[in-house]
């Protein structure tokens, strides 16, 4: 059971909003203090209406169910962002009085626990003394400090009476385009506190009687670079929050008071125990051990940000111990985790606790029935001071899913063992396709306006590969289960940047057995604005996937950026394009068709802040593949082969890594030939065993490199920061390499800015301000 | 729930199960009868004679010994990496890709992780050389026990007699 902060709220008291005479704060602590005395949601040792009328108790689901994700449907094609309209990166979620989440639509819920913290805070603040809860009102939240993933998703709260009694909220989110952050875009860099970090609205009342307020409207627009996109997603989440109302309404009537209540407590113990039942069903107790890194490059001369103290390389560090009880509930510790810092990659707890359900939802409880009973089944904790879970409320969140979608990779890889350990192989899933490059900037359109891009082309980022099959070719994104790339003609329209080829990325699935499935790569010519800047977002000097059971980590990313192309020229002139297939980096093929005297950064520096693009300039975004499964040298010859034929791997790589023994036949195709190819991987075999080392043998040399202090800034400072925040992290780390009680790592002897590691304040250090805590930390 | 026949489950493991069957598997509840089925269609698999009661990977099984009945981490090929509760990659080779050399033997140019960051540690079966695991973590990095199972509650769980030594 996840621990809960229990604040008894301050000493206005209106008139209650509840039938029971409670304040919204004590009618929560109520349910809570039920929960945790009986390990039941609210107490509920018998799930009562489910049991006598199962009939009626799933008339009401299936209705609110349907009508959450209808109210999704009907709602999306009023937004004119391909984000929210062709992405879907929307939401619809009920609660109940209390905040927790009954039921939600699909897409992206990881706001079914985002949105919920927000109405917790506003029962925690009590807010039904000021600013008042009633009927017809909207209330809107972005906050990242109150547990919203990044500044972009932005919620819309409406609170659903019936004959004048407080009877639940919905809440709808959409990602807009643009939240007026220093960056352009929705996700962008370039800002490295809250302060730059966009426009941010703490459950601010916004709408009475149904209508959004003036000031509200006028403030918001002006705020943000694509106010067009910005009304039309407000609209969306309006619209969609009240036909859910109306649904509930209806229900009410249809099944009475009494009914509907009863079911909304009793579905939230129901989705624990649905948690808890599969757990028992498909894994194994046990500890599981399970570690993701993410490279944050600031250093490099094209990181341009406003504070020379984020001027530094470092890694975010997310180790997790995940401990499966005999009880078949759950614990996930992130003890060890690495310190927030000065860029825009830090996360609240409530992302990441929310967020994991947009992965686990694939395996796990792969279920219509989401809500927060899988919350109360699952204990998170997540130290206080770390990039989850900052100490400081001048953090920075607007990519937030940079680091989360990466820590989460590596839960896959931890679950699936379990999976993999009974016999479900069918559910492994090796980790995340990471989702990486964010192409995004801004300036004057196409269309004369200012605005603002954020390529969602991400959201079919592919998949990881499976235990039985190779993982999925640019289609899907865990992170976002109804993730599409977008139809590049709609891409045009909302961006100057036309496509010169979206193709098959090359050897980016992790080589395994089954290999992890493949990236894509697009390549943008800007066309038609008048000022323009963009940008790159995403892994380049390491990787978050690692790879299973034998089956290699994904590519890592690279940077092609090209200016003063005389593309424009050569178009003219009818000469050859680069058509966007840059097959293997090193040939440079794309630079084959510029002028002479283009300047091209070709490396690995993935993550930069606003450049200048004129007309013509190149821009690749390449999107990364997902990690592989098994040793290599077992994949099927068949599945090699046609990775050849089709462009998947390179020759050089199909050889070195499946140790196949290729030719090719007059019109080009490989083929492989069994019989050598088996002796290849039979002498492949052997030349390991000839080039390892005992593993206790090297731990010897790893050990002096340790004493010696041998290793790159970035990496000691990593340590240094995790090792000050935890105690057991350097002890077990003394530990393992049996280093002497005197040997430390201090950041202080780094040489490199420190600010934010000793001195800090928090968001509790605010008058009158009491943050819904959630998870032990 | 639906029950599946050993020879489908055998079939799901060399990676021949046919879509519509893998479907169903996905999208059912889970058969409690898999672990035996699995567990047996492993077996077939060695040649030797200890019992598997877990994968830790397509190679790399607990077992409990026929000769004293302890627990112990196997390859297919019959090499003992010790008790299951010691880390088995303390027992295995190690190739550790640090170099940028290393490192373009796996991926193209550009396409690499830069080992100042992040190096790769492939783990070998000493008397194989099949590959249980590659590790991505940065230099200095302990090694890591990937899974400590619990094998009372396992078999609690799947209703059969705990193994002695368990």
């Amino acid at each position: 059971m996840t621990i809960q902060e229990k604040f008894n709220g301050d000493n206005t008291r209106p008139a209650s909003l509840l039938k029971s005479g409670l304040t919204l704060n004590d009618h929560r602590n109520l349910i809570l203090k039920r929960t945790e005395e009986t390990g039941f949601y609210n107490g509920l040792e018998q799930l009562e209406f489910k049991e006598n009328d199962p009939i009626g108790y799933e008339r009401i689901f299936s209705k609110l169910r349907a009508g959450l994700v209808n109210s999704r449907e009907v709602a999306k094609k009023i937004a004119a962002s391909p984000i929210v309209e062709q992405e879907g990166e929307l939401c619809f979620t009920l609660y109940n009085a209390a905040g927790d989440c009954i039921a939600t639509s699909t897409g992206i819920i990881i706001h079914v626990g985002t949105m919920g913290a927000a109405i917790k805070y506003m029962i925690q603040n009590n807010w039904e003394a000021n600013p008042g809860i009633n009927p017809g009102d909207m209330f809107t939240n972005n906050d990242c400090q109150i547990g919203n993933v990044h500044p972009c998703d932005i919620a819309t709260i409406v609170p659903v009476f019936h004959e004048g009694t407080l009877i639940g909220w919905v809440g709808g989110v959409t990602h807009v385009i643009d939240v007026g952050a220093v960056g352009p875009g929705s996700m962008s860099n370039g800002q490295v506190q809250r302060f730059g970090d966009g426009v941010q609205i703490t459950c601010r009342k916004t709408g009475v009687n149904d209508t959004p307020l003036r000031d509200w409207l006028h403030e918001s627009q002006r705020n943000v670079r694509t106010p067009k996109y910005w009304i039309l997603d407000e609209k969306t989440r309006i619209a969609g929050c009240h036909m859910i109302r109306d649904l509930v309404e209806e229900t009410v009537r249809e099944e009475g008071l009494e009914a509907y209540e009863k079911f909304a407590t009793e579905v939230i113990e129901d989705g624990r125990r649905g948690l808890v039942s599969r757990i028992k069903a498909m894994t194994i107790p046990g500890k599981i051990k399970t570690v993701a890194f993410v490279d944050v490059p600031y250093a490099h001369e094209d990181v341009a940000v406003p504070s020379p103290f984020a001027k530094v390389d470092t890694i975010m560090h997310a180790p997790c111990e995940i401990t499966i009880k005999p009880d078949a509930s759950w614990r996930l510790d992130f003890e060890g985790c690495s310190r927030w810092g000065w860029h825009t990659y830090n996360a609240n707890p409530v992302a990441f606790t929310s967020g994991i359900w947009v992965m686990m939802t694939q395996s796990l409880v792969p279920t219509e029935r989401i809500n927060d009973g899988a919350r109360y089944a699952t204990e998170f904790r997540l130290p206080k001071g770390t990039w989850t879970n900052p100490d400081d409320r001048r953090t920075a969140h607007a990519d937030a899913w940079h680091f989360l979608v990466s820590s989460w990779s590596s839960l896959w890889r931890g679950v699936s063992r379990t999976y993999f350990g009974r016999g479900y192989l069918e559910e492994v899933n090796a980790g995340n396709s990471n989702p990486c490059n964010w192409l995004q900037g801004g300036g004057i359109n196409q269309e004369g306006e200012i605005h603002a891009v954020n390529s969602f082309e991400t959201a079919a980022c592919g998949t990881g590969a499976c235990a039985v099959k190779d993982g999925l070719n640019h289609a899907a994104a865990i992170w976002n289960p109804e993730g599409d790339m977008g139809d590049i003609e709609i891409w045009e329209l909302a961006e100057p940047l036309l496509y010169m080829g979206r193709t098959i990325k090359t050897n980016t699935g992790g080589y395994g057995k089954y290999r992890g499935g493949l990236g894509f790569e697009t390549l943008r010519m800007v066309w038609g604005s008048a000022d323009w800047t963009m940008f790159f977002m995403g892994n380049g000097y390491m990787n978050s996937d690692w790879g299973m059971m034998g089956g290699y980590p994904a590519a890592t990313g690279y940077r092609f950026e090209a200016h003063n192309t005389g593309l424009l020229e050569r178009i003219q002139e009818g000469k050859s394009l680069p058509l966007g297939k840059d097959r293997d980096p090193s040939e440079c093929e794309l630079e084959k068709h510029l002028s002479d005297d283009a300047l091209v950064k070709r490396d690995k520096q993935c993550i930069t802040t606003e450049a200048i693009f004129e007309n013509g300039d190149l821009y690749l975004n390449y999107l990364r593949g997902g990690p592989g499964f098994g040793d290599p040298l077992e994949r099927d010859i068949a599945g090699v082969e046609n990775d050849l034929n089709q462009n998947f791997v390179l020759p050089e790589f199909a050889e070195k890594i499946y140790g196949v023994v290729i030719s090719q036949d007059k019109d080009n195709t490989w083929c492989i030939d069994a019989q050598k190819t088996q002796a290849r991987r039979a002498a492949i075999r052997k030349e390991r065993i000839a080039r390892g080392t005992p593993t206790r043998q090297w731990m010897e040399t790893e050990r002096q490199r340790i004493l010696d202090k041998e290793a790159s800034v970035q990496v000691q400072q990593m340590f240094a920061s995790s090792f000050y925040l935890s105690a057991s992290f350097l002890n077990e780390f003394k530990a393992f390499w049996d280093l002497p009680d005197s040997w430390e790592l201090l950041e202080e002897s780094l040489g490199t800015p420190m600010f934010g590691a000793k001195h800090h304040m928090d968001l509790s250090e605010l008058p009158d301000v009491h943050p819904v805590i959630m998870t032990e930390q | 729930m639906s029950n599946f026949t050993k020879k489908q489950v055998a079939d799901l493991v060399k990676g021949s199960l046919d879509w519509d069957t893998l479907h169903m598997m996905l999208s059912m509840p889970k058969d409690k009868e898999r672990y035996a089925n699995y567990m047996s269609v492993l077996q077939d698999q060695v040649s030797w004679d200890d019992k598997i009661i877990m994968a830790f990977g397509p190679h790399l099984f607990l077992a409990e010994t026929s000769a004293d009945k302890s627990l112990v981490t196997k390859c297919s090929c019959g090499h003992d990496f010790g008790d299951y509760r010691t880390n088995w990659k303390l027992n295995a080779l190690v190739y550790v890709r640090d170099d940028e050399e290393k490192m373009s033997q796996v991926y193209p140019t550009l396409m690499a992780p830069d080992t100042s960051w992040q190096v790769y540690r492939e783990y070998y079966c000493p008397s194989c050389g099949v590959m249980h695991d590659i590790e991505a973590p940065t230099p200095w990095y302990p090694v890591i026990h990937d899974f400590q199972p619990d094998i009372p509650a396992l078999f609690d769980w799947l209703d059969l007699p705990v193994p002695v030594n368990a």
